[in-house]
């Protein structure tokens, strides 16, 4: 038993050990472990063999020669899914060094996410988001991964209590002492004066 | 990464001793906090983190001395990240 678990993490292994620099450029097969698949049927020929997590999973989409013409997008938060790939024309995302745009073609970026607003345009519709804090992903095929910890409709978000904040953490941010301290209202004061400028922008 | 390049300006919230899970963490829960009814109450419960804490002794656990029900707020140094 330890032997064909271990054959089927080595398989596994075998891929992601072919130094790729990017993960696309990895063989995008989606496979059953074949040396899994013929242990099992020496030793239990009548019974079809289980699928291992390695025939779960979907091939990466290769990169294309040519720039496609839409981006992927999936857009992900910790208690659900917001979009699965999503074919969309660009996105606006809020990174760390500025408002960053996506196109289909874009080169492989990994980026930071501070608070702010992320946009998904879609032909003529804009659908907006309110971003905590995260990471984009775009690999070199056009699919854009986001991962955030809160994304909210502009919707949902109360003007007032936002200025309420804002106040708040500008005044904490003049009266605090230590470096801690200071993080957090400044922290706050980000967050706050982001929400705003999502609400009125 | 910042400890390769020295000479590479950390974000004030790592300089201020701060990781990144509590960075954003504290940015979530002020994004929950702005947020209208009925999406703040549910948000607030999401936010929640149940767990309870139990000494082992001869290879058991004793009764769960204390459950606890954890809640984020800013400046708690008590819990680990």
């Amino acid at each position: 038993m330890q032997r064909i678990l271990s054959r089927a993490a080595s398989a596994g292994g075998r891929l992601r050990r072919c130094t790729a620099a990017f993960s696309t450029d990895a063989p995008a097969v989606a496979t059953e472990d074949s040396a899994f698949v013929e242990a099992w049927r020496k030793v239990a020929p009548n019974i079809d063999p289980p699928k291992t997590p390695l025939a779960f999973m979907k091939p990466r989409p290769p990169t294309p020669s040519s720039i496609p013409t839409k981006l992927t997008v999936n857009f992900v938060l910790p208690y659900k899914s917001e979009l699965a790939n999503k074919e969309v024309d660009m996105v606006i995302v809020p990174a760390t060094t500025g408002q960053m745009g996506v196109l289909p073609g874009h080169v492989a970026t990994i980026a930071e996410l501070k608070p702010g607003l992320l946009s998904v345009h879609e032909g003529s519709d804009v659908t907006k988001y309110f971003v905590s804090s995260g990471f984009a992903f775009i690999h070199a095929n056009s699919v854009a991964d986001i991962v955030a910890v809160e994304a909210v409709p502009l919707d949902n978000i109360d003007s007032s209590q936002v200025q309420k904040g804002l106040a708040d953490f500008t005044q904490k941010l003049s009266s605090a002492s230590s470096d801690l301290e200071k993080a957090e209202a400044q922290i706050g004061v980000d967050v706050h004066s982001a929400l705003n400028a999502a609400l009125t922008g | 990464m910042a400890s390769a390049a020295s000479s590479a300006a950390a974000p004030f919230w790592r300089a201020a001793g701060m990781t990144y899970i509590t960075y954003s963490n504290i940015c979530a829960s002020l994004v929950r906090s702005c947020l209208k009814e009925p999406h703040k109450t549910d948000a607030l419960s999401r936010e929640k983190v149940h767990f309870s804490v139990s000494k082992w002794a001869g290879g058991k656990p004793e009764k769960p001395s204390t459950i606890f029900s954890l809640s984020f707020s800013l400046s708690r140094d008590d819990f680990c990240c």
